[in-house]
């Protein structure tokens, strides 16, 4: 928007340091986002690796459920399963990569559950990737990814 | 806060050995942390839900950690296996500490 307005007309020095500025803040404005997006990219990496312990995962087993699209990312209808005898599946995680805070849950599975499956609804900043990572009783890791368009985002600010 | 109010759904009656599901819903405004008071511009502090404890007959049947990232209100849904007639407690905890609990009678036949 600037590099065009400098190509169709002078511009003078006042004008061009007081859209500098202004760009300068806007830049600020949406400098912030992908600082955070890129940030949390390495989050979500971290917090797999504390989560798998620097395992190896496979991929397969986990089934994510959710919209292809969101219209209001403050509820989101997610099911996760990982397939699975009873008791096969320990614990289930998932994460959002690009919201300020990628946790979103970590489910705790026992035998007595029958299936490791579960409904929620979540908050989702924008569109991003869902994560998932299932840690099995056998000590086996799966992960699983699934992209979701997000419409209004749902963290507020 | 308001107290949360919570509710949750298994079956009247299951057979043994049966994998029912179990809805579960409260009221809560799982507080993000990142929303800011618009006249203020102060951040309004986190105050979640953080932990959910199904116990069934006692036992742990179900734990699930959660962040922010779970939406107001929040819903979950699970599985559990019938054994025994008796009692699935459910407990929430947010970060003050508050708990709210909710049980449900279970039925279980043959």
């Amino acid at each position: 928007m600037i590099g065009k307005t400098l190509e169709t007309r002078q511009v003078g020095r006042r004008e061009l340091i007081a859209m500098f500025g202004a760009g300068a803040v806007a830049a600020m404005g949406i400098g912030l986002f992908p600082r955070d997006a890129a940030a949390d990219a390495k989050a979500v990496d971290a917090a797999i690796m504390k989560a798998t312990g620097g395992k190896k995962t496979q991929s397969g087993k986990i089934k994510l459920d959710l919209p292809q699209i969101a219209e209001n990312g403050n509820t989101v209808p997610i099911t996760a399963e990982v397939e699975g005898d009873a008791g096969s599946v320990k614990t289930l995680h998932l994460w959002a990569d690009k919201n300020p805070n990628p946790d979103i849950a970590s489910f705790h599975f026992t035998p007595a559950n029958g299936k490791a499956k579960v409904s929620t609804r979540i908050r989702l900043a924008k569109t991003q990737n869902i994560v998932a990572v299932a840690e099995m009783s056998d000590g086996t890791m799966y992960m699983a990814k699934s992209e979701i368009k997000v419409t209004i985002g749902g963290c507020g600010g | 806060m308001a107290k949360s109010k919570a509710r949750v759904k298994v079956p009247k009656s299951v057979k043994k050995g049966e994998v029912f599901q179990v809805k579960t819903l409260i009221s809560h405004k799982m507080e993000t942390g990142q929303r800011k008071n618009k006249k203020t511009g102060k951040k309004i502090p986190r105050m979640i839900i953080n932990k959910f404890v199904c116990q069934y007959n006692g036992k742990d049947v179900f734990v699930a950690d959660w962040a922010p990232a779970i939406s107001a209100n929040p819903y979950m849904a699970f599985y559990v296996t019938a054994a025994d007639s008796g009692n699935l407690d459910f407990t929430w905890t947010d970060d003050k500490g508050n708990v709210t609990k909710k049980s449900a009678k279970l039925n279980v036949t043959g």
